[in-house]
């Protein structure tokens, strides 16, 4: 078995483009769930609405890429209203199961024949990403150190990609000190109290939804610049379902945690898979075959999910007080 | 027959896009049932030049690739049909199928049993558009009505268990999968017919749900485990769950031996199958028998209890725990007969639970969170709604057109058709 190439992967899984992504998509989540409360299973619509938001106004109407950026995040603005407004007055569960069909709807609506002009069907859409690696200052060539390489495509991406974790880290940091913050946390504790003292809860959950879900959208976009193309599959539940992994183990409600929560999630979950695939390929392990490694490690993170949320709930950085697991 | 052949083949498609690799054209060519081989198919690209052909195999399928997207014209060889096999509508030998690119594109032929002369075929009858816009309206309402009677089974068990425990449960879709492949094992595997395989596989649905409940849910509920907690952990379940079938069975998707392909019938404007029939009649049955057992026997009042008030039925000297029990087995047993249903007549795979569970969510949701009367209402009139829906919308846009309208429903009255105000703030 080559354990060069099984660290080489993991270590650069662990700070590689899915880390940040991952990273992006439960940061929003974590203002969501973490801080407010409110149960949005539907992060992945929110990327998708970001990464279509782009290569859509680029390749279909070939409007230029600042605009396609704008696109995504005022896509994603409107996205957060639109579920908001039914949803945010009612229980938990309710917010939850209409952000999963949402989300399904985005998905659903991307990959139609009907808008195959618009949106690409289920091949997706590519050839938007020229003016983003335009911009790339790394002359080409393979960057790394020890085990860790990347081309200087990968590199620009993970560049503008940490860049962008730093400033979401930042912001939530502050506004979440911040009174506005605070009146968030408050909510998550007791909705009743924060009404009682005169704040108009709707709104301030609706920020947060909003909020969040612009942080999901740049998740998008990275997501989608990375592959230099975007595919309506890619966002499917199981997206909102790792974003949820990644956030609990690292900590919800806490300003790391879903930082430090993606990077181990990949970083373990491609030990696992590329350990697998060389153990069956060097037939250390002979009852599996290549091919159902994928399932298991799927099985892993469902497994894992479990287990996390029954015995640690609070993940590796956070304060089990501190989290909104009882529905209002 | 011809028409569900075409609703599960385009189910199959939209059901495995990811593997597709490659633009083919191809189809299964059938009479009554049986295979017909030997059938000479010819492909030529819009503008008459010759892609290829191919011959129907012991299957009766037969496989064209072509080289892009694209117009092309497909010829079925009416000398090469066997004797007594002739195309129904004589002049569609010669179709033009749009493929598009990374897709495959199935491609029927309606056969029917004759002589050359043309008797037996039946005759393109001229009616009225508005006649045939009728006929249309009745088949899809017919084919609602059979998903909406495999929803409102599988909703009834999440209004159940949300009822009486409060858990929104995520992973009810897999029970219906878990059904269905239990029915799949017992019936290929173990090779029992499927009339004997599929109340087996019943009875293992509902020990399933029970065991659940007996070592999961209701230890987790002693813990004082949150609400969302379970929700969540809910996820964890069903995605184990459906991986594991993938893990086992594979992503393809895989026949039982038994009523895989059956004469088509005429009802009126409604064409099915048999099966499609005794699965409805066998989905309506026990609908109102569970209806019924809810209504007036001492169980089911005591489930209406607990699903009304656990506290205040707890002090009233029902046993809650018992009765959360059985619910959860009468849930699971009821999703996994739907599952049964399902990879009868449609799907079999490792998704077919997951790709309902939203609709489901849309019946309960639409009836009324908690209620099971609600839940029977709401579901049918989703089925029927998704699939009538298809007259105006393109049909892979019909769940979107579902999904909506529980959104809708939410912003106008969110305690849904049969619920009760207070449940919902």
């Amino acid at each position: 078995m080559d354990w060069e190439l099984i660290f080489s992967r993991a270590l650069s899984a662990g700070i590689g483009t899915e880390a940040v992504i991952y990273a992006l998509a439960a940061i929003g989540l974590n203002i969501h769930f973490g801080y407010t409360g409110l149960l949005n299973f539907g992060q992945a619509g929110f990327l998708a609405v970001g990464a279509y938001g782009l290569a859509t106004t680029i390749t279909t109407f070939g409007l230029p890429f600042w605009l396609g950026v704008t696109v995504g995040l005022v896509g994603a603005v409107l996205f957060a209203l639109l579920l908001g407004i039914p949803t945010l007055r009612l229980r938990a569960d309710y917010l939850a199961i209409v952000t999963i069909a949402a989300a399904e709807i985005v998905r659903l609506v991307v990959r139609s024949v009907a808008l195959r002009g618009t949106f690409g069907g289920t091949d997706g859409l590519d050839s938007f990403s020229g003016d983003f690696y335009a911009l790339n200052p790394y002359s080409p060539g393979s960057y790394g150190f020890w085990l860790i390489k990347f081309d200087h495509r990968t590199l620009w991406v993970l560049t503008v990609g940490w860049i962008l974790v730093a400033a979401a880290c930042a912001v939530v940091y502050l506004v979440m000190k911040s009174p506005w913050g605070r009146v968030l946390k408050a909510i998550r504790e007791d909705e009743d109290a924060v009404r009682s003292l005169g704040k108009n809860v709707f709104s301030y959950k609706m920020q947060a939804l909003v909020f969040g879900g612009v942080v999901g959208s740049l998740a998008g976009f990275l997501f989608a610049l990375s592959r230099a193309a975007t595919q309506p599959d890619l966002f499917s539940t199981e997206l909102t379902f790792f974003a949820y992994t990644v956030l609990i183990l690292g900590g919800a409600a806490r300003v790391a945690g879903p930082v430090v929560g993606a990077m181990i999630f990949w970083l373990l979950l491609i030990l696992v898979k590329t350990g697998m695939e060389e153990a069956v390929n060097h037939q250390v392990i002979t009852f599996i075959t290549v091919n159902q490694v994928g399932s298991i490690n799927y099985m892993l993170v469902g497994l894992g999910l479990i287990l996390l949320l029954i015995y640690r709930p609070q993940g590796i950085f956070g304060d089990k007080r501190e989290i909104a697991l009882d529905a209002r | 027959m011809v028409f569900t052949a075409f609703m599960g083949a385009l189910l199959f498609a939209l059901a495995s896009p990811a593997f597709a690799d490659g633009e083919t054209l191809r189809g299964t060519l059938q009479n009554q049932g049986q295979p017909v081989t030997g059938v000479k198919i010819t492909v030529t690209s819009g503008d008459g030049q010759p892609v290829g052909e191919a011959t129907s195999d012991a299957e009766g399928k037969w496989e064209v690739p072509v080289p892009a997207a694209g117009s092309y014209q497909v010829t079925l060889d009416q000398a090469t049909l066997p004797t007594g096999t002739v195309l129904r509508l004589k002049d569609r030998a010669t179709l033009t199928v749009q493929v598009f690119e990374g897709n495959y594109r199935n491609v029927l032929f309606a056969l029917a049993s004759g002589n050359a002369d043309g008797s037996g075929a039946q005759p393109d009858d001229g009616s009225s558009a508005s006649s045939a816009f009728w006929t249309r309206v009745a088949q899809l309402a017919f084919e609602g009505l059979s998903l909406g009677l495999v929803i409102a089974l599988g909703a009834l068990g999440i209004s159940l268990i949300f009822g009486t425990t409060g858990l929104t449960n995520f992973a009810h879709g897999e029970l219906l999968t878990v059904g269905a492949f239990a029915a799949l094992v017992l019936n290929t595997t173990l090779g029992l017919h499927l009339l004997v395989a599929a109340p087996l596989a019943v009875l293992i649905s509902a020990a399933f749900g029970y065991g659940q409940e007996r070592f999961f849910w209701g230890p987790l509920r002693n813990r004082k485990t949150g609400l969302v907690s379970m929700m969540i952990i809910s996820i964890g379940v069903a995605i184990f769950l459906r991986y594991l079938v993938l893990f086992l069975f594979g992503g393809e998707n895989v026949p039982y031996e038994q009523y895989v392909a059956q004469d088509g019938i005429q009802l009126g404007p409604i064409s099915t199958t048999p099966k499609g029939l005794i699965a409805m009649g066998v989905e309506i049955v026990v609908l109102i028998a569970v209806g019924l057992a809810l209504t007036y026997t001492r169980l089911g009042k005591a489930t209406r209890a607990v699903s009304d008030n656990p506290a205040l039925a707890a002090s009233s000297g029902i046993n809650v725990d018992r009765i959360v029990r059985i619910v959860w087995a009468m849930g699971a047993a009821v999703a996994g007969l739907a599952g049964i249903m399902l990879g009868t007549t449609q799907i079999l795979n490792f998704q077919m639970g997951q790709q309902v569970l939203l609709l489901m969510f849309a019946g309960v949701t639409l009836g009324g969170l908690g209620t099971a009367f609600g839940a029977l209402v709401g579901a049918l009139v989703v089925g029927m709604f998704v699939q009538i829906s298809t007259i105006w919308i393109p049909p892979e846009l019909k769940t979107v057109g579902a999904l909506a309208v529980l959104i809708i429903v939410l912003l106008v009255r969110p305690q849904g058709i049969l619920g009760r105000r207070e449940r919902i703030g």
